[in-house]
């Protein structure tokens, strides 16, 4: 087991960390409006990048959804999918296109039931915004400019919601 | 890089109250009557005459057919095309959309179409991963997840706009929305949960993974039926008579996400040809009438893979033929 996948499956100290990120991008929320998110991305990413590629192998999508996917990256799906595992998950619980490769979804669902975040993975994640590739996640997240729900839903769902009334 | 800007909805939302009310799948099924849905694969080739004969075969056993869209990642007719024909043909098509060739734009305008041409059962896919198919070299899209697919089938219809928050012109097209649950695909645990993820962005049918392993179905119906899943939508089990033991082994060992237990193998072993063809069938009902004792199964999707001819046999064995005339 590679170092990654151990801190990964211990992800406790992970939630910390990103806890206390949290916080400070709030604080920092209006220094990044004031100079934008292009130019703060400059200066904040490349320490994020550092950090969540040697951690997570971040694929830069800038909205992520690590905390919500057991600090998992679903971007790591040769399938990119940020909803839940495909159809073709090997019995083995490997990837049906990296026969090597841990399914990202079944790590993601097992890692995120020992984070308080264990709800988080019912939820609905919207489609990527392919125009923030590139761009640092810390400064979408603190502008509230990532995860961006499209069409009408006028927030993101849970699917709880089918399971009401039971 | 100009700074990307929020994209929100332009107008408040619409209700257009549409349910996918004219496809025949959804009355059958909102009768209370037990549905049926057969598979139809396009040709590898520009000949319509292929689709005839499949047309020929199965038309009266179905109250939909699927077409499936690239299938295995190969090259096909596309699945709206043989759609039309279908509907032209008079039977009530399903037109199969997988996430892996178009994007939201692909796939909204091929929506539109298929909305134009009266066709109104839609089902949602992730797609296999083209590393499996004939054109691993390829770029694979996948812009937009499945969930994300039917939130947006579901948005068009309900509120009459594009996934961008704009108002499509004219009228909303209506659907009937289908998706698919693999049960036999790992984490187990959370496959009933990505179902209710379906339906709360829009499912109202789902379609499953070839069925051989009947116990873990039922644990996954079980779970289901737990959650109250199965009374927000229709659950159409999937299966398919297996032609020969070389399928079997192929099934078991080539195609992602796919359980054959090594008993229904045993079974073929030994047997000439045509003896394999007929036991493969017998296999089929024997599965079909277990999995139609399962609470929560509301149908079942026949799929037999490049073997259209066993279905009316299949059908009429499970006493599924004639199908309801609304």
């Amino acid at each position: 087991m590679s170092l990654r996948s151990f801190i990964q499956d211990h992800p406790t100290p992970l939630v910390w960390a990103w806890e206390i990120t949290a916080r400070v991008l709030v604080l920092m929320r209006p220094i990044f409006e004031r100079v934008g998110v292009e130019c703060s991305s400059r200066i904040v990413k490349p320490p994020e990048e550092l950090g969540k590629h040697l951690l997570f192998n971040c694929q830069n999508c800038a909205q992520c959804v690590l905390h919500y996917t057991g600090m998992t990256c679903p971007m790591n799906c040769p399938k990119s999918l940020r909803n839940g595992p495909c159809g073709g998950v090997r019995l083995n619980g490997k990837c049906e296109v990296k026969p090597e490769m841990d399914c990202v979804w079944v790590k993601a669902y097992e890692r995120s039931q020992r984070t308080p975040y264990a709800r988080e993975i019912r939820r609905l994640n919207p489609p990527v915004d392919w125009r923030l590739e590139g761009l640092a996640s810390w400064v979408t997240y603190a502008v509230g400019r990532d995860q961006i729900t499209t069409g009408t839903d006028k927030k993101i769902r849970y699917a709880d919601e089918a399971l009401e009334g039971k | 890089m100009s700074t990307p800007t929020a994209t929100a909805p332009s107008i408040a939302p619409v209700q257009t109250g549409l349910s996918g009310a004219n496809s025949k799948l959804a009355q059958v099924l909102r009768s209370g009557q037990f549905g049926v849905a057969v598979e139809i694969s396009p040709p590898i080739g520009p000949n319509p005459e292929a689709v005839q004969k499949q047309i020929a075969t199965l038309k009266g056993y179905a109250d939909a057919y699927n077409v499936t869209d690239n299938q295995s990642a190969m090259v096909h007719m596309s699945s709206l095309a043989v759609s039309i024909m279908l509907k032209q043909a008079g039977l009530d098509p399903v037109v199969q959309f997988t996430c892996r060739d178009r994007n939201r734009l692909g796939l909204q305008g091929d929506l539109l179409g298929a909305a134009a041409f009266g066709i109104v059962n839609v089902l949602a896919l992730s797609g296999d991963h083209p590393i499996w198919g004939d054109h691993p070299q390829c770029k694979s899209v996948y812009d937009i997840d499945s969930v994300n697919l039917i939130r947006m089938i579901r948005m068009m219809r309900n509120h009459q706009v594009f996934e961008n928050g704009k108002p499509i012109p004219k009228r909303a097209p209506d659907f009937f929305i289908g998706a698919v649950e693999n049960p036999f695909a790992p984490p187990y645990e959370f496959r009933p949960m990505r179902l209710a993820k379906k339906i709360v962005a829009g499912a109202q049918f789902i379609q499953t993974q070839l069925i051989y392993n009947l116990e873990r179905f039922r644990e996954f119906m079980k779970r289901a039926v737990d959650l109250g899943l199965h009374e927000k939508v229709y659950i159409l089990a999937g299966v398919g008579p297996i032609r020969s033991i070389k399928v079997a082994e192929y099934m078991a060992n080539q195609v992602a996400g796919m359980d054959v237990p090594d008993k229904i193998t045993r079974r073929l072993q030994g047997l000439s040809k045509e003896d394999q063809a007929k036991a493969g069938i017998d296999i089929c009902c024997e599965i079909a009438s277990e999995v139609r004792q399962i609470e929560g199964v509301r149908g079942l999707h026949i799929m037999a893979v490049s073997w259209p001819d066993a279905v009316p046999q299949v059908a009429r064995n499970l006493g599924l033929y004639p199908r309801p005339t609304l």
